[in-house]
Formats: structure tokens, sequence, C-alpha cells
């Protein structure tokens, strides 16, 4: 058994609402060319197994694993697909290594949203087929009664949310790979439309297309690839309720307990002071909020106040979504959790470029898959 | 196991029950409209086509030209060195006598599929296209096609521009 | 190496019929909760669980895995669902085993589901979409024509005649004859029986497919130290392998399943196993059609290229033979829910080994047997080895 395992290489295409230019397979080559470049591996003959997350009905194609081998380099290759989000298929890389057979495994996710012509309704049709799809309505639905339910029971306020907007989509500006960077007021955000009160347009990521490779290596392996292993301290990932009949509407409990066990890994029993940078799950503005109550960095109800405050911008306490975050980069569907563990990569790195933040040894990076699911998984990873 | 076990669970339900309306179900309908963009490879095949040419494309290391073509060689993983336009003509790898449509409805005369391994790009390296103009009893795995393409000014840019392949006549 | 050891301690499964009354959730849920009975564990016992699942387009769920989590015992646990086209059956149980073989999880539940009769008209149209979008999709291209095509390749490169290729699916029906799970099952089925079939895409005749049906397994997977305090026949993972094939199916020679054998080499390499057809006691490779069952057993290495038909024709393949192959009566005797069938063959060996499989029982303590399932465009091998 490999205990320890490292990110040894990161590609990324850079996110845009529309990749008009690009097929999805030559806009994933270009990812994962950047990432074995990056890693200094070349996949036909090092890397040993191949992961990729994607979901068929955000392809179009049944059964779309069968497409994924040859632009990652996987032909004829050990490589299998997972339904989650990008950070599931880190965890599932994280194992692959771990078991001792393989020393070298790449992982891929990407988003081609702009292809889906109509998302809204292929999004409709993960509702329950007998006892929510009947009702015909947007899934934004299920956000909307989760934030009422939230705002209601933790005491934040409307404003709270529209921070994070304000907030993530401003670290966007300095995010050249972000599409949606935007310098923005409170009242900008709280004056757009509304799609499901209480739920606002403004506080809903829009899509973007782009996609992202990553490298892990055995601890051998690693020291040797790269003078910059970043190490996986933690991974956890959890499944609250299928239905919607019998959530929390509240608490994120599936963050909650995937952190739980990311924490005991990492042996860290106080994340806010051990976590030093944190990229999280920003869909709706109201669940980054949501996501650091859960992730244990606050208690109930404070994630709102601590965002006014400032407290999680890039030069104050514990900098969240300094990436721009969904809200900023936009929503790439399964490749959001990926999107999000680069960014920790390169700021752990040193490569953050104008978005680098001082002194940071632990990152954390935790994704949701969106509604209607109750399932998202969560990163520790650390220089 | 299986010899303490006396019942397995799981219900069979038969087609009449459905007929005599004892089954409650549901029916719903995916609206999924979808609008891949096809790239450089793919979008070079396609605009190609429409100028009646079958393209493929060209890898140095592996000396192989291979069709449908891609701008990236998946056995070396780098880019393609040239498109290569190839001949319409080819040879039937593998054929099937098809008597059931993709929507499950009975037809008399067959349809016949086809992968048919183009002439100009390496051997074994072909595309999955229809024959017609042929007796089903004489198709053969080996037999030589040629491309019928829709005239010039129907074609879309589309696999669909080539209408299907016929045998060539041996002189 | 020090590789952690994986048993399987429990299974379960559903019957496989054309057409469940039970909804998808409810199918995982009866596998699932069998399986815990079978080895008297509770979901609380579970730390982990993995399920497998066909196309979403089939159930007619977007996101079906996460659709199908509580049914298959995931709520507040880890979850994670992977595919592999029509290898997920032998994939899954990989999935669970690389769970456990991490260090990170000790039980593992591992579920797969498959409910095909949801798509309407016939779970077959929606095949249509595995083909490419923009190349093969406008032809209109119907399931039937991969088979037929590879079928064709492969009995036109060997000389392999119809009749040597329906006697795998007498066979398989007849043994299935002794499954009670079984859809297909027929002890007195004749090869005349389908040669006389009715032509679907020559050469596929009716009764050489095994049809869409509705069923779930379940297996439970555990580390050596749990599985030495629940039973004292734990059936230990002694390999794992699986290949994907390039998508550019059309380029590839289809009479040899190549990405079978890479499968089969890295399952071979990892259980220390050198002579295949001596060291396998029973073979379930994947059988959706008959040809397929002799063009895994060459990609297996368990015959030469072109010579599967004659370890039936010989009695090697029988259950009293040699090498047994698809003792369960397969997927051409049992069913084909897609992902459930693949896991129905680790169900099988896990009972065969154990000594529990009555009246399907391979006779002399069978010691070791392999799984095999395959998917996709002619594409993915995935493989299991089992011993005791």
């Amino acid at each position: 058994m490999q205990e320890r395992v490292a990110i040894v290489g990161v590609g990324c295409t850079g996110f845009r609402s529309i990749t008009p230019e690009q097929s999805y397979k030559e806009m994933v080559y270009e990812a994962a060319m950047r990432a074995y470049t990056d890693a200094g591996v070349d996949p036909r003959r090092d890397v040993e197994s191949f992961v990729t997350v994607a979901e068929d009905f955000h392809e179009g194609t049944s059964i779309f694993d069968e497409y994924t081998p040859d632009q990652i380099g996987g032909a004829l290759k050990p490589v299998h697909t997972i339904t989650g989000d990008g950070l599931h298929g880190i965890a599932t890389a994280y194992m692959l290594i771990r078991t001792g057979q393989f020393d070298i495994v790449a992982i891929e996710g990407h988003s081609k949203a702009s292809n889906i012509k109509t998302l809204s309704e292929v999004t409709a049709y993960a509702q329950d087929p007998v006892l929510n799809r009947p009702l015909k309505l947007n899934s934004h639905f299920i956000a909307g009664l989760e934030m009422n339910r939230y705002l209601f029971e933790t005491g934040t306020s409307h404003e709270h949310c529209a921070a994070v907007v304000v907030k993530n989509r401003y670290n966007a500006l300095n995010n050249p790979f972000a599409p949606y960077g935007a310098d923005l007021t409170i009242e900008d955000v709280l004056s757009g439309s509304m799609l499901s009160w209480p739920l606002g347009k403004r506080e809903t990521a829009e899509h973007s297309d782009g996609a992202i490779l990553m490298v892990l290596a055995s601890e051998d392996k690693a020291s040797y690839l790269t003078d910059k292993p970043i190490w996986i301290l933690g991974a956890g990932w959890n499944n609250d309720s299928a239905a919607l009949e019998n959530r929390d509407w509240a608490h994120a409990i599936y963050a909650e307990e995937a952190a739980r066990m990311a924490y005991r890994q990492a042996g860290i029993n106080n994340p806010l002071e051990a976590i030093d940078i944190a990229e999280v799950d920003d869909t709706y503005a109201y669940k980054e909020l949501q996501a650091l109550e859960a992730l244990g960095f606050c208690r109930e109800g404070e994630a709102g106040i601590l965002t006014v405050e400032g407290f999680t911008s890039p030069d104050s306490g514990l900098p969240v979504n300094v990436s721009g975050g969904s809200l900023g980069m936009g929503n790439l569907l399964e490749a959001n959790g990926l999107a999000r563990a680069y960014e920790i990569v390169l700021q752990l790195r040193g490569e953050a470029g104008a978005r680098q933040v001082e002194d940071v040894n632990i990152g954390l990076a935790q994704s949701w898959r969106g509604v209607p699911s109750s399932s998202g998984a969560v990163l520790i990873l650390a220089n | 196991m299986t010899a303490k076990i006396k019942e397995f669970p799981g219900i069979s339900l038969n087609e009449q029950d459905f007929v005599d309306g004892k089954i409650l179900y549901n029916f719903d309908k995916l609206n999924g409209l979808y609008a891949w963009d096809t790239g450089v490879g793919i979008g070079s095949y396609l605009a190609s086509l429409k100028n009646g040419v079958i393209l493929g494309s060209h890898c140095n290391t592996c000396r192989k030209v291979v069709v449908p073509p891609r701008t990236i060689c998946e056995w070396c993983f780098r880019p393609m060195d040239e498109f290569v336009p190839l001949k319409d003509t080819g040879i039937v790898n593998t054929f099937s006598l098809c008597y059931v449509t993709w929507d499950v409805k009975r037809i008399i005369d067959p349809e016949i599929p086809a992968v048919i391994d183009i002439d100009g790009a390496s051997p074994m390296h072909g595309i999955m296209h229809m024959l017609g103009e042929v007796d089903p009893k004489e198709v053969k795995i080996g037999m030589r096609v040629q491309a019928v393409w829709k005239p010039a000014k129907k074609r879309q840019g589309s696999i669909n521009d080539i209408l299907y392949f016929k045998p060539i006549k041996e002189e | 190496m020090g590789m952690r050891k994986v048993a399987v301690i429990g299974a379960g499964m559903t019957k496989f019929v054309r057409r469940a009354q039970e909804t998808p959730k409810e199918l995982s849920w009866e596998a699932a909760h069998m399986a815990l009975e079978s080895c008297e564990m509770t979901m609380d016992d579970i730390e982990a669980v993995c399920l497998g699942t066909a196309p979403d387009a089939f159930d007619g769920v977007h996101l079906n895995g996460e659709y199908l989590s509580d049914g298959a015992g995931a709520w507040r646990k880890p979850y994670m669902r992977s595919y592999v086209g029509g290898g997920t059956g032998v994939f899954v149980p990989i999935q669970g085993w690389y769970h456990i073989a991490s260090g990170l999880f000790d039980v593992v539940m591992v579920v797969a589901e498959e409910k095909m009769s949801s798509y309407y008209p016939h779970a077959q149209a929606a095949f249509l979409t595995i083909f490419d979008h923009t190349t093969e999709r406008p032809l209109k291209p119907n399931l039937l024509w991969i088979f037929a095509l590879e079928m064709n390749r492969y009995m036109t490169t060997y000389g392999i005649s119809k009749a040597d290729i329906a006697q795998v699916a007498v066979q398989h029906k007849r043994n299935a004859a002794d499954h009670p799970c079984a859809l297909l099952g027929d002890a007195n089925i004749t090869l005349d029986d389908i040669l006389n079939s009715e032509v679907l895409a020559w050469p596929v005749q009716r009764f050489d497919v095994s049809p869409v049906s509705d069923g779930a397994v379940a297996v439970i997977l555990a580390a050596e130290h749990i599985a030495k305090r629940i039973t004292d026949k734990p059936v230990w993972i002694e390999g794992v392998g699986w290949h994907l094939d390039t998508a550019y199916w059309t380029n590839r020679d289809l009479a040899y399943p190549r990405y079978v054998e890479y499968a089969a080499r890295m399952a071979y390499d990892m259980a220390g196993i050198k002579e295949p057809r001596k060291e396998i006691n029973i073979a379930e490779p994947y059988d959706p059609f008959d040809y397929k069952a002799l063009h895994h057993l060459e990609g297996l290495q368990l015959a030469e290229r072109g010579k599967a038909p004659e370890l039936y024709s010989d009695g090697t393949a029988s259950r009293t033979g040699n090498m047994p192959v698809c003792p369960s009566g397969g997927l051409l005797g049992v069913g084909n829910p897609i992902a459930a069938a693949g896991l129905m063959k680790i169900a099988e060996l896990f009972w065969q080994l154990r000594g529990e499989a009555g009246a399907r029982q391979v006779p002399g303590q069978p010691r070791r047997g392999l799984a095999q399932a395959w998917g996709d465009l002619m594409q993915v091998g995935t493989v299991v080895i089992m011993g005791r």
C-alpha cells in the first residue's frame, strides 16, 4: 500500500462561455498536453491508469466513456469513467495509487455546456421521474427552497449572499481564465431579476466551457518528477438523501460528512487554524456560506457576517474562492471540483500570479454536484 | 446460498397487464437538443465531404493514414501532420444484413451496414456506412466498393453526403 | 508488494425478468438487502457504496447514479458510481476492490442494477445514442449492427460456422435451467432451435442474442481482517484488470478483442497466474451474444484464436469438463440487465467457489474462477479473478 500521493502536473484550457472552434476532444487534448508537459510524463509510456468524470446527458451521448481515452493518451490502456465531480475523480485516482498497483494516474474532466441547447430540461430530467418531474419546475426551484430555509434557520441575510457574488466576481478579474469577472456592488446583485425566490439570477453561476487534467503520482515517482509536489492530505466524499422529500433543507450534510472524512485522514481538528486557503462551492451564492459552515470554518449563521466583514477576501483571515469560484469562472458541470483543486494547486506552488496569496501551505477544495443532487466531495492539499 | 434460498425477489410483469390497465405508469420525454462543436478535425472532414472528397489524416511517427481525420494521433499522443484526401473507393471489411430498424420495426429488404476500408488510408482503417445497389446475397467481405454521392448542390457537409457504397463491377 | 487482500463475503440478486414491477431503487434494495442478509451484516457495517448501472438513457433519469444512491444504501455514506458500458458489471467490483485495497475503507457494498424496460418503446432504440453523433448517428445505426459486423468479421476470419457458435447458446441456456433467477433457461433447447430462429441482422439471429431485462445484483467486499471474522469461506479477489481501446472502432480489426487480452494479462499478473488454461477452474466470459463467449475466451488466452468453439464441441466447457464455461447460464441463459449481468457472474463465482451453487455446482471443488465483461463500441474488457 502506498500512503502518500501527490499532484505532479496540471493543465487547464481556461474557461469561456462558448468554444466553437474546438470539439470536446480537441479541447481535452489541449488540457491533457499541458498537464503532461507540466508533469514531465509521456502518457503513452508513463501513465498507468486514467480516470475521467462525465455524465451522458451532459455530452448528448450514451455510454460516453467510449469517447474518453484517445484525447487523454489512454487508448488501449486502463481507463474508466466515474459519474461524479472532478474531486470524486481525484479521490479515485488517489485510491488507485494507494493500492500500490499504479504509480502514475491521470484524471480528466471537462464542460461543453455551450453545446447543450436545452440544458435546463436536461437538468430537470435528473429530478425524480414520478414524484418531482410532473411538477414541471425549473430545477433552480430546489436551490430556491434550500436558500429560503437556510436563510430562515441561520439568520443569514440576502445581503450576505450578495456579498459572496461581489467578492467572487471581483476576484475573477485577476484570473485570466475566468470569463465572468466584474466589479459589482451589493445593489447590483440584488437588483437583478428573480430566478426562484429568494434566489436571484445574479446569485446563480452561468455556465462555461473548459477542460482540466491532473496527473497524480505515488511518493517515489513524485519526488523525481517535480520539485513542487502537492500532497493529498485527505479526500472525503458523501451522499445525503437522494430524495428531496427527506432532505435537511438548511444544512449541507453531504459537505459536513465529506469534510469529516477528509479532516480525519489529514489529522485536522481545527479547520480554521489548519487551512490557509479554500475553494468552495458557489454554484449559487448562498452555497458558499452554507459550505463554509458545513466545513466547520465557523458556526451556523456566521459565514455571511464574516464575508461582509471581509474575512474571506484574498488578503484576509481565510481567503475563499480567490479564483473567482463558479460565479467568476463559470459552472463547469463535472469539472467544477477540478477547477477548484487547480486553483489550490497553483496557490500552493506559488504559481498563482496576480492572485497569489502569501504563506499558504494547506488548502481545501470542496464541490457539490448541483441540483437536484446532494452529493459532494472535499480535498485537502499541502505543499 | 442458492441451495438454501427458495424465493428470489423480483416480480415480473407482462405486456397484457399494461393493455388491461392493471399497471400504473407515467410517461415522460426528454427534449434533449445538442449542437456539438465539430472542431478542426471533424469540421474539415465534413467540409471535405461537401466537396465530394473523403478526408484522412497522416501521422509521420506512426506512418499511418487514418480516417475519419483527427487533429491528434491517439497512439503517439502528438498532433497529426497533415490532412490527406483519400479515394472514394474501398474494400468491405465486414457487413451485416439488418432486418430490424433502430427503433425496432421489422423491414423486408435489409439495410446493409458495413465497415469499408478506404483506399488511400492504411490497411484496416475505414468508416462505417451503408451498402446499396447490391443484392444482399452477393455481398462478401473483401468486395470492392465505390461511394455514390448526393448531387453536389444537395450536399450539406454530412456523412449522408455519401448516399451509400456500391460494388465496383470487375472488368 | 504488501497489497491489501480483499474478499467477497456476501452476495444477493433479484430474478432477471423482462419487465419488473419494482422501481430501480427497489431492485437495488432487494439485491443489497439480500447480500447483507447472506453474511448477517447491516448497513451500519458498510463504509462505502459503489454502484454500476448502464447508460442513464435506459432508466430515463439524468444523474441516474444520484437517483439510485438511496436504493443502494448510500444515505450519508461515501458513494461513487462508475461505468464502462457493458463492462460495468465486472468493473464495479474492481471499483469496490480499489476502495478497500487503498486502505481507506474496510467494508464496501457493491451494487449493479438495471431497469431497461422503462425505455419506450424498446430499450434497443436507446442504443442509437452510443454512436458518434456526427460521423455515425446520421446513418441511424442500430445496436445489432456492431454485433453483426463483429460476428461476421470473426466468423469469416477464422472460418467459424453458425453451428459452431450456436452450440454456445444451447449450452448456456441449458445451464441456466438450474438458475433460480434465470429468464431464458431451457433444459430442452436444441441447436436447430437456435439456427432456425428469426434473422435479425445477419449473421445474428434471435436466439443468438440475450434480450434486454431488468434485475439487480449486489456483493459485499471486505478487507482481510473483517472477512475472516464474518465467514470461514471468503472468496479472495486475486487479480483485476481493465483496458479501454480507442473509440475509433472502424480503425481496428474486430476479429480479435485485444482489449480483453490486455485486461486479462493485467489480472493474471496480479494473481500470479502463468498458465491460465491450467489454473483457471471456471470461466464466466461475457456472453450477450453467443459468439461473444467464444471471442472473449480467445481474448482471455483460454483458447487459441479461432479455436474457442472446440472448447464446447469437445466438452471442456461443460459443467463437468476441464474448464466449465458459464455454469451459471451466462447472459444467454439468465438474462441481460447490462450491469447486473456482469455482477451476476461475480456472484456465481462466489457461490461456486464456496460449493453453494446448488444444481449448477461445478464438481471437484473448483479453486479459481474468472469473470469477464465487455462493453462500449467493441472497446472495453474488464476481468476479475477470484479464488479460495
